[in-house]
């Protein structure tokens, strides 16, 4: 079971990888669906006795269900609308914004051991992965300019924020879980509408055609 | 009581989604802010417990600014029924059910004791208000409505990410393992340092974008800038406000762990930062809606000063929540109905608004003297409690650019007004049909007046309803 959950948490940091330096979106968007699949799978392995076992596969079916399958294809039904295929010139180049995502996987490794757990260890990847991945999404939203990239960076963001929250299943409210997945789906289905509009006012899902308001 | 405030706004938002009629349907605001102020005016005589677990209670912080907003939606929804005519092209399903939900979101806020919770509720705030940014339908709108939804939500995402941090550092074998505010303060001293001080940093960036403190301010000039005037109010006299309250929660925790001077390092720091920002971009700006925004940006660095000052400057601050509030109903709602009556909201073309609009015109100038701290205005007595306070404690540097940032702000903000307001408005463009009538000037006149009377006179209770709100937050006894 170990060897499993190590090989995960490392597949969840080669991915926010490969999403730094892919300029293909449909990849993108598998890597993201791939992400959220093993969000789901490292629920499950994560389980210990301590946990409630119906609530941790609710857990583990949600995110699969909402991560790995309802979402992405959303993302797709998006881009073959709208026909486009390539994240064009990002503001932050290829190599330069892998070169930053490596930074941020040392920086929360180095972190982590400053930030020592109060309650059991339920893995010593778990909060390094999580801040990486957080550190990634960040990366994604601010360096892109597509729509959908900002949004898949969003997603990134959004799985960082839930690997983390893998530590606290033990002891926190089902509410609050509910809560998050609801949310996130809810934000993207907002942010669906919205693409919706820019691509027929605009035509193109370019963030930098929406600059007109400036100081 | 307490549930009801939450759930009429929700139930009369989900009757105005499926309301037929769109010239009628913009009622229902009035009659769900009417029975909102209506049963908050309840909880003050007859004051509730906790309810549903301890999740949901009305404590003397979240009374104020939940009292402020109840007031500020009531003023809007009327002001709502004159605006929403003038507009009647336009399909108004999403804006009024839209802002009945915020409402109820809002409140949520302001009564949740429960970090989750709130969270939650902060979350609704932004979804339901994305929606309304867009309401005129156009590229500009869209793009403000984009930016702001993109901004929140990592500052929302980041927020959790926090909320996260502080269910943990109470998850040691003696800890609490929950997130209801009065055991994490209870708890205090025995929550992980570490994960508390992270936890601070995470949710001061998270609610501070919801805050538009700077330099997470840049969904700001662009959503007031674009929303319509009522909800600028909104936003910037209610979900700002409600965002500063989460800041306090989580300013209660951090105290309470005993990392509070680290938190008001970081509260003064971005307060400041916030200040001396809006008085650069506010000197300057061509767009009497951008500027506004600034002046919330100012705003909400007044009060993280405030907060950060803690001691006596928390009374000012909640003080300050409620003339900040109601000045800012005043300023939006009257340059609303400026932008409606010249089609334009740029400086260049808009002069002479006191002769075209007899009400708003003044309006204006006399909302822009009540906001920048002018006596008998109200807030100049908030911002003369903080200033005080920081004298009082010493905090000499503080003061001074406290001082020196509201009189640049002054300066930057009154050519501006001035410019619009003043002179002849021959030649200047100009939209047919609008003119002031008592819905569309009538809100922001009794706001201006409420903002005058409480310049004046401050009734006893609400003085000590502020000292007892800045005692919970700042944990005095």
């Amino acid at each position: 079971m170990g060897a499993w959950t190590d090989m995960a948490f490392i597949l969840v940091v080669v991915l926010d990888l490969f999403l730094l330096a892919s300029s293909r979106l449909g990849a993108a968007i598998r890597a993201v669906a791939l992400q959220g699949a093993l969000l789901s799978l490292l629920a499950l392995l994560l389980t210990s006795s301590g946990h409630d076992l119906g609530h941790m596969l609710a857990v583990a079916g949600g995110a699969f269900f909402i991560k790995a399958f309802l979402i992405p294809w959303l993302m797709f039904r998006a881009i073959r609308e709208m026909a486009i295929r390539r994240e064009m010139e990002p503001l932050v180049g290829y190599v330069p914004s892998l070169i930053l995502g490596g930074l941020g996987v040392v920086l929360s490794f180095a972190l982590s051991r400053g930030l020592p757990l109060p309650t059991n260890e339920m893995h010593p990847f778990l909060v390094p992965t999580a801040l990486a991945t957080v550190w990634t999404g960040l990366l994604l939203v601010v360096s892109r300019r597509k729509a959908v990239t900002q949004v898949l960076g969003f997603l990134v963001l959004e799985n960082g924020v839930f690997i983390f929250g893998l530590l606290l299943t033990d002891f926190m409210p089902v509410m609050v879980e509910a809560g998050v997945l609801l949310d996130l789906l809810a934000a993207v289905f907002v942010m669906g509408i919205v693409m919706f509009q820019i691509n027929r006012e605009f035509a193109s899902l370019d963030t930098d055609a929406l600059s007109s308001l400036k100081d | 009581m307490v549930l009801f405030v939450i759930l009429v706004p929700l139930v009369l938002g989900a009757l105005a989604f499926s309301w037929p009629d769109n010239r009628t349907r913009p009622g229902l605001l009035v009659a769900g802010a009417g029975l909102h102020l209506l049963g908050i005016l309840s909880l003050w005589i007859h004051p509730e417990g906790p309810v549903m677990n301890g999740y949901l209670f009305l404590d003397a912080a979240g009374k104020v600014v939940v009292t402020t907003s109840s007031v500020l939606f009531l003023a809007s929804a009327v002001y709502a029924q004159g605006y929403l005519r003038s507009r009647d092209d336009r399909d108004n399903r999403v804006f009024v059910g839209g802002l009945l939900v915020l409402l109820g979101a809002m409140t949520t806020v302001g009564m949740a004791q429960h970090l989750g919770v709130l969270w939650v509720a902060i979350e609704i705030t932004t979804l339901a208000t994305a929606p309304l940014i867009y309401f005129n339908h156009n590229a500009r709108s869209l793009e403000a409505a984009w930016k702001y939804l993109l901004v929140s939500s990592l500052g929302i995402a980041l927020a959790l990410l926090g909320t996260f941090f502080l269910a943990l550092s109470g998850a040691g074998p003696d800890g609490p393992r929950s997130l209801l505010l009065a055991d994490l303060i209870r708890a205090g001293p025995a929550l992980s340092h570490p994960w508390v001080r992270a936890a601070f940093v995470f949710l001061l960036v998270g609610y501070g974008t919801k805050m538009g403190l700077a330099p997470l301010h840049s969904w700001k000039p662009d959503a007031y800038g674009e929303a319509p005037g009522l909800l600028g109010a909104l936003l910037a006299g209610g979900i700002t406000n409600f965002a500063f309250l989460s800041v306090v929660r989580v300013y209660q925790v951090t105290n309470a762990a005993g990392e509070g001077a680290f938190a008001r390092d970081a509260l003064l720091g971005l307060g400041l930062l916030s200040m001396a920002l809006a008085a650069v971009f506010m000197a300057g700006q061509r767009d009497f809606k951008r500027m506004l925004a600034y002046s919330s940006v100012e705003h909400m660095g007044i009060l993280a000063v405030a907060l950060g000052l803690s001691g006596a400057a928390v009374t000012g601050a909640f003080y300050h929540v409620l003339n900040n509030g109601l000045a800012k109903g005043v300023l939006f709602l009257a340059a609303g109905n400026i932008h409606r009556a010249y089609g334009s909201k740029r400086i260049d073309d808009v002069r002479g608004a006191a002769r075209r609009l007899p009400i708003s015109g003044p309006l204006f100038l006399a909302g822009f003297l009540a906001v920048t701290g002018t006596p008998p205005f109200s807030p100049f007595w908030s911002e003369f409690m903080i200033l005080n306070a920081a004298i009082g404690m010493g905090r000499y540097w503080v003061a001074g650019l406290f001082l020196l940032f509201l009189a640049v702000i002054f300066i930057g903000m009154g050519a501006t007004v001035l410019h619009v307001v003043q002179g002849s408005d021959v030649g200047a463009p100009s939209r047919p049909g609008f003119r002031d009538g008592w819905l569309t000037a009538g809100p922001p006149l009794l706001l201006l007046l409420a903002v005058l009377a409480l310049g004046i006179w401050l009734p006893g209770p609400l003085l000590s309803l502020f000292q007892a709100a800045a005692r919970l937050a700042t944990g005095a006894t």
